[in-house]
């Protein structure tokens, strides 16, 4: 594949449809810009500002756009998962995913296995990830068919009250904002930084 | 279309299976064709649903056996194809053999902040909508050869509308050559059992973002 893509790139090039220039800025922009963190930021600044979460869970577009995103996120929709609801994001018809504050999807989320049982067995997919949830929680499924983008507002882990909200920032993991994970607990964090 | 890239619901495609520590692109020819796609994307030629329909309409064993990026790339070599943008025989060649086609737009590095936007897709409403949060609705039971985002898994079935998102550049009307066709979008929300029958979780809900076109009042 890198031979026929760099052959394509070449022939685009040639022919100016495209500059090569700025194939690199894109590029460099998912690799180092633009990934789950943001959406992490989102998220601890909805645990410790209601105002913000209220905001956020009403008009998620309009909420993040003053926290200086490198897009403007359009018809971004946050979900909060609750003690008896859990949500999940899909897209069974193709990838479709909040790339402007999660970045680019990971490749199991782009994958036939993902894309066929996240609507028919959400339980099945949450063991894969080791998750298991309680029986009577709610499993509401997102799927993406349209232009309209979602991200998970995970539950705040208990034993975080005094924490900044840089600090909670590390709790939340990509998966928990796409619903296949949950925010890592203050233990958890810690087992992680040892090893 | 009917094609495998609706797996809503689909057995035997086995685990989902997590990367520890995944990179953001397993190889550099991935940025590239990421790149290439978000670039040749906006000349303003075609849009993101045409984008899609490119790598629908690849045959099956493809679809199903090759990566993202891999799809991506066969999907656009397609496209300039068939907007006159770059010869098969460039292609086979690996070299440009013709002069460029007229365009009217050219990226420039200048531009490339602004494609790590993807622009709204919402747009003025000829009409008021029609359903409301609440109704109840039946999705249409239609099978068309071109694109569309009603999935299989939902059509026929009795959903109730969660929420009004607007009125959307409607993708069946993109694609099928008749321009946006706005048309008013609704979250559609469905308990498991409608879609599975009763062996489904009990507390499985499942929602879709569906165009009017799709609904049917139930």
């Amino acid at each position: 594949m890198q031979l026929r893509v760099r052959a394509l790139e070449s022939i685009l090039t040639e022919k100016g449809y495209v500059d090569a220039k700025a194939l690199d800025l894109i590029v460099d922009a998912y690799e180092t810009k633009i990934g789950p963190h943001i959406g992490a930021r989102i998220v601890a600044k909805a645990w410790t500002d209601p105002e913000f979460k209220r905001h956020l869970v009403a008009d998620a577009t309009a909420a993040v756009a003053p926290l200086g995103l490198t897009g403007r996120a359009f018809h971004l929709v946050a979900v909060e998962n609750r003690p008896r609801r859990h949500n999940m994001v899909v897209c069974t018809l193709c990838s479709c995913y909040p790339w402007e504050v999660l970045g680019l999807p990971p490749v199991w989320y782009k994958s036939s296995p993902y894309r066929s049982r996240a609507v028919i067995d959400p339980r099945g997919v949450l063991a894969d990830f080791g998750v298991t949830l309680p029986e009577e929680t709610e499993i509401r499924v997102w799927d993406s068919t349209a232009e309209t983008r979602f991200i998970v507002v995970p539950m705040r882990p208990a034993g975080t009250q005094d924490w900044s909200e840089e600090r909670l920032a590390t709790l939340v993991t990509r998966n928990a904002m796409i619903g296949t994970g949950l925010a890592l607990t203050p233990g958890e964090i810690a087992v992680t930084a040892a090893t | 279309m009917n094609g495998v890239h609706d797996m809503g619901g689909m057995h035997g495609f086995g685990k989902v299976a997590p990367e520890a520590d995944e990179p953001v692109f397993h190889a550099p020819w991935e940025g590239r064709v990421l790149a290439m796609n978000r670039a040749m994307g906006s000349l303003g030629l075609w849009n993101i649903d045409i984008g899609r329909f490119s790598r629908e309409t690849l045959p099956p064993d493809v679809y199903l056996g090759s990566s993202y990026y891999r799809k991506w790339t066969l999907g656009l070599e397609n496209l300039v194809v068939r907007y006159g943008l770059v010869g098969e025989d460039e292609l086979a060649a690996g070299r440009a053999l013709h002069p460029a086609a007229p365009v009217k737009r050219r990226l420039t590095a200048a531009d490339a902040p602004k494609l790590l936007s993807r622009g709204s897709f919402e747009r003025p409403a000829a009409a008021p909508a029609r359903f409301t949060v609440g109704d109840r609705v039946r999705m249409k039971n239609m099978h068309p050869v071109g694109h569309t985002r009603l999935p299989r898994y939902i059509r026929g079935h009795v959903g109730v509308i969660e929420c009004v998102r607007g009125c959307h550049v409607f993708p069946d009307a993109v694609v099928a050559g008749r321009g946006e066709e706005p048309h008013w979008l609704y979250t559609v929300v469905f308990d498991g059992r409608e879609l599975w029958g009763e062996g489904s979780d009990p507390t499985l809900k499942v929602s879709v973002e569906a165009w009017e076109p799709y609904l049917d009042p139930a």
